[in-house]
Order: structure tokens, then sequence, then C-alpha cells
């Protein structure tokens, strides 16, 4: 059997996966390279990213600076010498999008703008007003289109890595059209895929942030690498958990409590609504307990309140926020403060990868959301998301670029073996099974309430423990399940089914790694260990598969190089 | 409330077993007030019929992805509320002049293509390097181009032509509301490579100003304008021989 094959396969049509495409070809532009995502690129959740990506662009700020603040914003779990490679080119990065043709907002002098943002100590968050990820995602894929070299699989599914002799050598796909499994082969393979949060049930993320990379990885041998710290964003829309940027506080936005109170005073003094997300977001936990937050059909919620910036700032720098507001809640910012709670947004925790992408399974790499190349520790400083995606998809395309010159093609006879077993398995799970009753639909509802309870801004060693029987429960009744969609074309049912089983073991994952880390570090806040204990956790959890329901877990030294850790008070 | 209900309409359509498109009719509850369509959407396959198939995902008016016909009217399903139709029920059919694909999904491709034959991309007679810095660009040069940047390839403009209705070769607004958004950007100096395209029989010449692109776009994008404004452009490069921008 003759497969189609590439130099190098991205899994993933966002910022990240994108750029390392480009990467590649800019490296060497005699290579190929295939590119699957299960939507069309532009449609991937960079799309909604709205406040900005840091670059240390004025001359007042510093490289040492902007590595400090990722440190000590990751309550010192990142890894020092990653950070301190990530901050050097991150400028580079945001100029190379701004003569790809990012519209980025401007200084008068017709330099490239930026805002303050939480966790930062100077302006260093670029923006494109307050659609910085959509205006990213556009000039990344549109600029990706004059490059021939990239070929595109639009809507198909990537179900397994294709693994020979130790190395990736390419994916195994469901094409969403036809319906046709296909092996799609190539002499490496890039994972980035981007976010969980639907494992949530209130998440600022899209339906399509599934976990599907890091699933993918870790059920090809490779670690998952502190997947306990999950980012809880201060400010969602309540019901919708429809993100309401950080950069409304940038601006000069106030948080406050029923009584009117910045209440923000009392955990984030120096700082106050420009604090990191994991602090805030337990300060409006607190609030909600304690009885200062505003009752609302939805839920507890805070004002975030922008109306003393005035309309004008609001049209130039928020216009995004205004239109949602509009749309979504029927107010206007401009007059009417916005209702908000802690929402989940982000997976600091990912596919175990070094400083290039490179994962301990050879021809295997990842990038931005999927990966965690050791750069956001504990919790990420809003804004390093966007400048993360630039910076290592770029390395991980050129060092897939590189390894892929001397890297032998794979073999077809063990790809179409793996294909025809893959192909067999979905089938028999799915498509041809007979006599199950569950409804992928409510066992997804159960998961994702049981995750917010047990796995989000507090845990708790009882909370931990109960959410992995209840997980454990709902991977029982997962085998039961029936699909209702017999179809073969665009089988969305088929899909919903594989990603919750993606969804399911990553839930695992974040449970079993958070109740193993009996410390409060960064978004692990744990109410039974409401201390850090660097004698002990100052280390990676790093979770690998085994046969059982529970993961193996290892620890890893974080590596530290000119930052020592110190208690973390803003 | 509690007992509210709503009835949903929608196409139902498998390639391998219908020959044409029905509309299947779902009675659900109208639990909130802030349920949009898609919401009903959800819970129809959730909960009552898994097979419903329809794309969507950010659910937040920015992916572009779940773009569809609501009474008659394309929208973006996410921010089409149920409080705005209650109590008439509501019919969901595939976004018009696509091929459906299954349901209410609908063949884009041709879109694709479209997009990339425009050149979307900065084209410059020489890059400058990267270690230069940025190209100065103020905020009123931004201006120029901003709406035409804020496209999200929803397709709803193209569902609301009649032009491409009746002949898709027309290269259509949204197309040609991207290629206006790298034409009048100031960093960019490909408007004679994108003229070929735009200046094309099936271009900006096909366009009779309906206008309905502009009235349907859910982000204040006017394609209409964009037409028109590229129509007199193209025009003036014949008439002037100073009329070659850059």
């Amino acid at each position: 059997m003759d497969f189609e094959s590439y130099d190098v396969l991205v899994v993933g049509g966002g910022l990240a996966g994108i750029r390392a495409a480009i990467a590649v070809v800019e490296a060497n532009p005699r290579l190929k390279v295939a590119m699957v995502s299960k939507v069309y690129p532009m449609r991937s959740h960079t799309v909604s990213a709205e406040g900005g990506a840091a670059a240390v662009l004025r001359p007042e700020d510093s490289y040492e600076t902007h590595a400090f603040d990722t440190i000590k914003g990751s309550d010192y779990l990142a890894d020092q010498d990653v950070v301190e490679a990530f901050v050097r080119e991150a400028p580079i990065e945001v100029i190379q999008m701004e003569h790809w043709g990012c519209p980025w907002s401007r200084e008068p002098d017709g330099k490239i703008s930026a805002r303050p943002f939480g966790g930062m100590t100077t302006w260093r968050t670029c923006f494109a007003a307050d659609k910085t990820g959509f205006h990213m995602l556009h000039t990344v894929f549109q600029t990706s289109l004059k490059f021939d070299q990239i070929h595109r699989h639009d809507e198909a599914f990537a179900t397994k890595l294709l693994v020979e002799d130790g190395r990736c050598v390419g994916v195994v796909a469901i094409d969403m059209r036809s319906g046709k499994f296909d092996a799609i082969t190539a002499k490496a393979v890039i994972l980035a895929t981007g976010g969980l949060g639907r494992v949530y049930a209130f998440t600022t993320n899209g339906n399509i942030c599934t976990g599907d990379g890091m699933a993918l990885a870790y059920r090809a041998g490779v670690g998952l690498k502190d997947m306990e710290m999950v980012q809880f964003h201060p400010t969602g829309l309540p019901f919708t958990g429809i993100l309401i940027t950080e950069a409304v506080r940038g601006e000069g936005g106030y948080l406050t409590n029923k009584d009117g109170e910045r209440f923000l005073k009392r955990y984030v003094p120096n700082k106050m609504e420009l604090g990191p997300r994991d602090i805030i977001s337990r300060a409006m936990t607190t609030e909600f307990e304690e009885g200062r937050g505003f009752e609302g059909a939805h839920g507890k919620y805070m004002h975030l309140d922008v109306r003393h910036l005035g309309e004008a700032v609001i049209d130039s720098k928020l216009p995004f926020m205004r239109e949602l507001g509009r749309e979504f809640v029927g107010i206007d910012i401009v007059h009417d403060p916005i209702p908000v709670r802690p929402v989940q947004h982000y997976m600091m925790g990912g596919v175990d990868a070094d400083i290039s992408g490179v994962t301990p399974l050879a021809g295997l790499y990842a990038a931005g959301e999927c990966a965690n190349v050791g750069l956001n520790g504990g919790n990420r400083l809003g804004s390093n998301s966007l400048s993360e995606c630039l910076v290592f998809g770029a390395a991980a395309g050129r060092q897939a670029a590189d390894y892929v010159s001397s890297a032998r093609a794979p073999g077809s006879n063990p790809v179409g073996a793996m294909l025809k077993d893959e192909t067999a398995r979905i089938e028999a799970a799915y498509l041809d099974k007979k006599g199950g009753d569950e409804r992928i639909g409510a066992i997804r509802e159960e998961m994702q309430l049981a995750m917010d309870v047990g796995a989000g801004v507090f845990r708790t060693r009882e909370g931990l423990e109960k959410l992995t029987k209840q997980l454990g429960t709902l991977r029982d009744r997962f085998e039961k399940i029936k699909i209702e969609d017999s179809s073969r074309t665009f089988n969305t049912e088929l899909m919903a089914a594989m990603e919750l089983d993606f969804m399911l073991e990553v839930a695992d994952v974040i449970t079993y790694s958070a109740l193993a880390r009996e410390e409060s570090r960064g978004a692990h806040s744990r109410r039974d260990y409401p201390e850090r204990d660097d004698a002990k956790y100052l280390k990676h959890t790093v979770a690998f598969r085994t046969d059982d329901i529970s993961p193996r877990l290892e620890y890893r030294d974080v590596r530290i190089t000119n930052f020592k850790p110190q208690a973390r008070t803003y | 409330m509690a007992d509210k209900r709503i009835t949903i309409r929608a196409t139902r359509f498998d390639p391998e077993k219908d020959k044409s498109p029905r509309l299947q009719s779902y009675d659900i509850p109208f639990s909130d007030d802030s349920m949009v369509v898609l919401d009903a959407l959800n819970y129809i396959k959730s909960h009552v019929d898994g097979s419903l198939s329809y794309r969507w995902s950010c659910r937040m008016g920015i992916c572009g992805s779940c773009g569809m016909t609501v009474n008659g009217t394309p929208k973006l399903t996410c921010s089409a509320f149920l409080r705005d139709y209650w109590p008439r029920s509501v019919t969901v059919t595939p976004l018009n002049n696509f091929p459906i694909v299954r349901d209410l999904v609908v063949d884009m491709e041709d879109f694709m293509h479209k997009l990339k034959s425009i050149k979307p991309w900065i084209i410059r007679k020489q890059e400058i390097p990267l270690g230069a810095g940025e190209h100065r660009q103020t905020m009123d040069q931004i201006g120029e181009f901003r709406q035409f940047s804020q496209c999200i390839n929803c397709m709803l403009c193209y569902a609301a032509c009649p032009v491409y209705g009746l002949d898709n070769e027309f290269l259509g607004p949204a197309a040609i509301a991207l290629a206006r958004r790298y034409n009048l950007d100031s960093r960019d100096q490909g408007t004679k490579e994108r003229l070929p395209m735009i200046a094309h029989p099936d271009g900006i010449w096909e366009c009779s100003f309906v206008g309905e692109c502009s009235v349907v776009c859910p982000k204040g994008v006017d394609p209409a304008k964009a037409i028109q404004q590229t129509k007199l452009d193209t025009t003036m490069r014949f008439v002037l021989p100073y009329g070659n921008r850059e």
C-alpha cells in the first residue's frame, strides 16, 4: 500500500501549527508539509484570543524583567532557561507578524503599541485592538496560502499517532467529508492541537478544544507534564463563559464586589486589577464564599467596570468588548458594568517537550497550548501564550526541518497494518457497535460538571478522590455508548465520541496529577495544603499512561538559572 | 419559564440515504432567556438526536463556523437569540448558494480557492529584513483598511448574494473585501498583482450592487463598498496616467 507521504506533518491549524508549517518551508523550501486540522484553520481557537502578545520592544523594557515577571508569575515552576530564550525570541516574532500584515495597534509615531497586562511590570503587551488572536490567526493563515509546499487536510481528525521502530511517522486520520480513514505519513510530526478547556463545563474555550494532541501523545507513551496546572481566567461572562479580556483591566477597568468595593486591595494591594490570573480568580472565589458577590440567574458574579474610561478609549482599545456586551449580555459597557466570574481558560500543562519542541518520542514535536515546554509553570501570564505559539511553533518547525534532512521515510507495510488495526478499532468501538444505550452528551456534561467542582480554582483531597471515582464511572459508561449516526458523511457524533474519549483520558491525568501535588503553587491551590513547598515540589509532574486508570507519575527538577525562588506577593 | 418550549425545524440530509433535504421538527425546552439557536441545536444533539450535523466552535461570534439560515436570514447561530423568535418556531437550514454536504453543513471549498486566488498576503517589491524592525504605520493608515480586515469568513455574505446564487464563478463579497484590505494596507505593494483576479469578468464587474452582503455581515464589514471602491479605482487606473497607486 502507498500512503500520502510528507516530510513534516503538522496536526492543528492554529497559530502554533501554522507558524510551525511556515518555519519548516522557510528552513528548507524543498520540504513538503502536511497540515491536518479538524476544522478549517481560521476556525482554530487562537481566533478567540483578545488581549495581546507579550514582547519586549520598548527601550525602557528589558528581557530580564520580562523573564522575571514570567518566572514569578509561574510561581517558580517555569524552566528558567526556556523563559530566558523565549523573551529574546518574542520581539523578533512580533516583528515577523508585522511584516506579514498583522494590524498591530500603533503609537502616534507609527511604532507597534503596547498595553499593561496582569503580572507584567511594564507595558509590553502588543495588541490589535481587542481581537489580537483573530488578527494574528488570519494574518498567519492567509500568509501560509502563498506557500505551495504546505498541503492542507482541512476537516480531518487525527485518531492515532503512527509509531514505527520508536519513531513517530505520521497519523491515522478520518476525513470528515468522506468518512474515510487514511494513514498520512511523514518523517516528523508536530502536534499543535491547542487546549482542553472542554473537559470543564464553564470555559472560555471553543467546542474544538478537547485535548486531542495531548491524548494522542499520551497514548503513544509520551508523558504529560504539569497537568494539574489549569488556568482560571478571572473574567468570563456568566452562562456563556465568553472571555472578557484582561486588557479591560490593562486599560484601567476596576473589579468591584457587591458593596462597590475594589476588593483586590485585600489580595494584591500593589497590583490591584493587574495582579496575575490565579490570584485574582482565588480572590473572587473567596469573596463569593464570604457573601460579597452579586447573585444572578447564572450564579455569582462581580462587576468589571470601565465606565470611567469613556467612550473614546473603549471604542479605540476595546471595541470587541463593547460588541460582546451588546450582543451577548444586552448591556453597553460605556454605561453599564460587565458581570464576570472566574472561568476555565488555559492549560499550562501539556505534552512533555523541550525548548525546541522535541518530545521523548523520536520524530514527534509539540508546540503551543498542547505542549509544555516549561514556559508557563504554575500560572501563565496573560499575553505570553500568543507569543509562545509563535516562538515555539517556529522553533519546532525549524527543529523538525533539521531532523527530517537525515531521517528516513517510514515503511509502508507496518503503516498499512497500523491503519488496518486503527480502522478496525474505531469501527468496533463506535460505528459497528451494537447494544449501547449511553448518550455521549450525558457523559460529557457529567464529566464537565464534575471537573468544575472537583478540579476547579480550589482543590481538596476529598474532592479530587471523589473526582477520580466519578471519572472512573464515566469511563465505564463510555464503553456502553450508543452512536445514533450511521452515516459516514460528516459524522459529527463519531467525532464527538472520539473527542470525549480523549477528554476522559486527559481529565484523569489532571485529577491524579492534582491529587499527588500536596502543596499550593500557581493555579493549583489545595485547601488542605495551602502553602508552597519548594523542598518537595519545586518539580514538574510528568504523567505516563498505564494499563490501570491511574497514570504513573514521575517528578523532574525545575531548571533554575538566575532567579532564586522567593515568596510570591504582589 | 421552566415549562416554556420552542419548536426547532432543522434541515436533514444524508447523501448516503436521501435524495433531497427535508425538515425535521424538534420540540425542546426553552429553559433560559439567554439561549441562542446554537444552544438549541446543541440541546437536540446532546439529548434528542445525536445524528444532527452542523459546525460550530467559539460561540462568541468570531470563529465564523456556525453560519446557517435562520427563518430565511443568514445568521451566526451563536448570536441569534431564541427570545427574538419565540413563540414562533425557528427554522434552521443550511446557508443558501452552497452545496449541502450533510444536514446543516455546507461545502465552502469554493471560497477557500477564491481566498487564495486574491493573494491575501502582504506583497512587497523588496522585503525589509526583520532586524530593521517594523514598518511604520499610523492608526489613520490602519483606519483605511480596518473594517475590511474584520472579515471572519463566515460565508453569510455569499449566502445573501443574489449574483453568487446565479453564478458561482463570481469572486464574491468576502474575497473582494479581503483583496481591498490588502490593497489599502500602507505596507502592501501588490495591488497590480491582484488586479487580474479583481478586474476579471467574474471579479468586481459581476456585482450588481444589491448590497445584501453588507446588510447580513455580522462584523460590520461593508463588502459592497469594497466592490464599488474597487470598481472606481480600477477605472481610474485606465483613465488617469497617474492612476497607478504605489
